[in-house]
């Protein structure tokens, strides 16, 4: 346990010797990665290359196959950590929830809380706080179900910063987002990272909203992964390498467009909200 | 049945109904407590997408009481233990939201059958025997109204407890795991609150009834509200008022509680819905863009 904050600060994140098996097969293994902070790495790979898993792992909540995470300067032990942010798949809210928008950021306030649910001094301010960081005090108060995919996800953002994050993690944060909204999330995360130095993992199968933003990519495919910065990884000679067959990276203007990546090596683990870069990408040219 | 019968069995009961409300006080303070922690836990009823799990349970329950009765020991624990059976069996079963609804499909008719098959083999009083399907406050004994008081009064404080962390993990079970809720133990702290509270509504307003109670009221709430604290406080009162108010009307005359309860429950839900629709039109106009 580190008790006040070290200086200078401990590594946000650490991954040694990482490896994930899901039914007898490796989707990856020997992943070292250190996140320095301040960096946004994003995560990038077909669907069912174990990118969400990798994000879980990291919060402890799911089981690595082999190796080890430091986050935060602490080995990942038990399940959760409030010291993280984390933004899951977006799943838009029933219309009916019983929920205004700022209650959605409440949650990362005081959500965790057992006992009487009396909100505690400094509460309110806390959070108006984070609705305001987020650009979303016009909205806050209307009911959650009601919002927009953007506005949700401004919120979602709130919720995750909630103690101030030195490490964030994204899962899909600009899926189903117009371009408008997408650059809002994208600011948001930037801003965030830029004012606190806390590093980022944002995983995402189009590059391209957060091409200009990114320090590193994470490429997990064909059960190997590749690391390095867009200019290394983006490559047709990089990918092909990494997948095994033929893959081009086509520039079109200031846009990347990935083609010829095999589909996901796994069909049933197809989740639908995970879809694939190629697919995506090829609708853009 | 003419004009005058009916009067007669709905009102017949007002020239003494102070004495029978005196008579009967007790189950009006176990209904006000059932509506009130009713409304409350509908609320994640609802929001956990829950409502046939609660029928399910309650048939399970139902069966429970049923077996108790035949077999001589307390109705109350009987209902307790089906009750808990269900709870946890549907917990363990069925963490998504499709098994589950196939595990309570085929757990419903087999409880149900179940408590049909001991009913007809009890050979007591036969006053007994229906009560525990559609529900008799009023016959109660007082022992027994206190303990399902005091079961009321337990799930309330728990409830409340665990607040929190339960909407969090019913809203978002991933930012609740990853914020270190205990997901796991507060998913089957509900389960186990849900199924006392059900095995008490089983008593108070029967095992075919129990949904005006424990999903209505918050159903009826969500219409109109949704701020965190204005639609568990709504579904509260909309409970409480069904579930006194059903008592109330009832004693004046000859008829049973549950149908006033289950009208009360619904108008309020009609009421809401209507309500709740214009002011959806409102609300949602300035945010076309």
């Amino acid at each position: 346990m580190s008790d006040a904050p070290a200086d200078p600060p401990p590594t946000p994140l650490r991954i040694e010797g990482a490896a994930l098996r899901r039914d007898g097969r490796d989707l990856w293994s020997g992943l070292d990665l250190e996140a320095a902070p301040g960096e946004l790495i994003a995560v990038l790979g077909p669907s069912g290359s174990g990118k969400t898993t990798l994000l879980r792992a990291i919060l402890g909540l799911e089981p690595l196959s082999a190796g080890t995470v430091t986050a935060l300067g602490e080995p990942v032990r038990r399940r959760g950590n409030r010291r993280i942010g984390y933004v899951p798949q977006q799943r838009p809210l029933p219309r009916e929830t019983a929920l205004r928008g700022r209650d959605l950021v409440a949650l990362g306030v005081d959500g965790h809380r057992f006992g009487l649910p009396f909100p505690r001094r400094g509460d309110r301010a806390r959070i108006d706080a984070l609705v305001d960081a987020v650009g979303a005090s016009a909205f806050a108060d209307r009911p959650a179900g009601t919002l927009s995919g953007g506005e949700q996800q401004r919120l979602r953002i709130g919720q995750a910063l909630a103690d101030n994050p030195g490490l964030l993690l994204c899962d899909e944060p600009l899926t189903s987002l117009d371009l408008a909204n997408q650059r809002a999330v994208v600011g948001l995360i930037d801003r965030h990272r830029r004012t606190t130095g806390a590093a980022v993992l944002l995983v995402t199968h189009d590059i391209n909203p957060v091409l200009n933003t990114v320090d590193r990519i994470l490429y997990l495919a064909n059960g190997r992964f590749t690391l390095g910065t867009p200019d290394e990884v983006l490559d047709s000679r990089v990918l092909t390498d990494l997948y095994g067959a033929p893959v081009f990276v086509l520039r079109a203007g200031d846009r990347l467009v990935v083609v010829g990546a095999p589909d996901a090596e796994d069909s049933h683990h197809h989740h639908h909200h995970d879809g694939d870069l190629h697919d995506d990408a090829g609708a853009h040219a | 049945m003419n004009w005058d019968d009916i009067v007669a069995a709905m009102f017949g009961g007002l020239p003494d109904y102070w004495e029978i409300l005196a008579l009967v006080s007790n189950s009006v303070v176990a209904g006000a407590v059932l509506g009130l922690v009713g409304g409350l836990i509908g609320v994640f009823v609802m929001q956990r997408d829950m409502a046939f799990a609660v029928h399910g349970i309650s048939e399970l329950s139902f069966a429970g009481a049923a077996a108790a009765l035949l077999i001589g020991v307390d109705v109350v624990t009987g209902s307790i233990v089906g009750s808990l059976i269900a709870a946890a069996l549907i917990g363990w079963l069925g963490a998504r939201a499709r098994e589950r609804n196939s595990i309570i499909g085929v757990l419903m008719p087999f409880g149900l059958g179940l408590g049909i098959l001991f009913l007809s083999l009890y050979s007591g009083r036969s006053a007994n025997r229906f009560s525990l399907l559609t529900g008799q406050i009023v016959s109660v004994q007082s022992a027994q109204l206190g303990w399902l008081i005091a079961i009321g009064a337990f799930v309330l404080i728990a409830l409340l407890l665990m607040w929190r962390p339960l909407r969090f993990d019913s809203l978002d079970p991933q930012s609740a795991a990853a914020r270190g809720v205990p997901t796991t133990a507060v998913s089957l702290g509900f389960m186990l609150l849900l199924g006392l509270i059900v095995a008490v509504a089983v008593h108070i307003i029967g095992a075919l009834l129990v949904m005006a109670l424990l999903v209505t009221p918050a159903a009826a709430a969500m219409r109109i509200a949704s701020g965190p604290v204005a639609v568990p406080v709504l579904a509260a009162v909309f409970g409480v008022v069904s579930a006194v108010g059903g008592i109330l009307l009832a004693i004046a005359g000859t008829l049973p509680v549950s149908p006033y309860i289950t009208t009360i429950s619904f108008l309020i839900y009609i009421v809401c819905r209507v309500s709740g629709s214009r002011r959806g039109r409102v609300v949602r106009a300035p945010s076309r863009r």
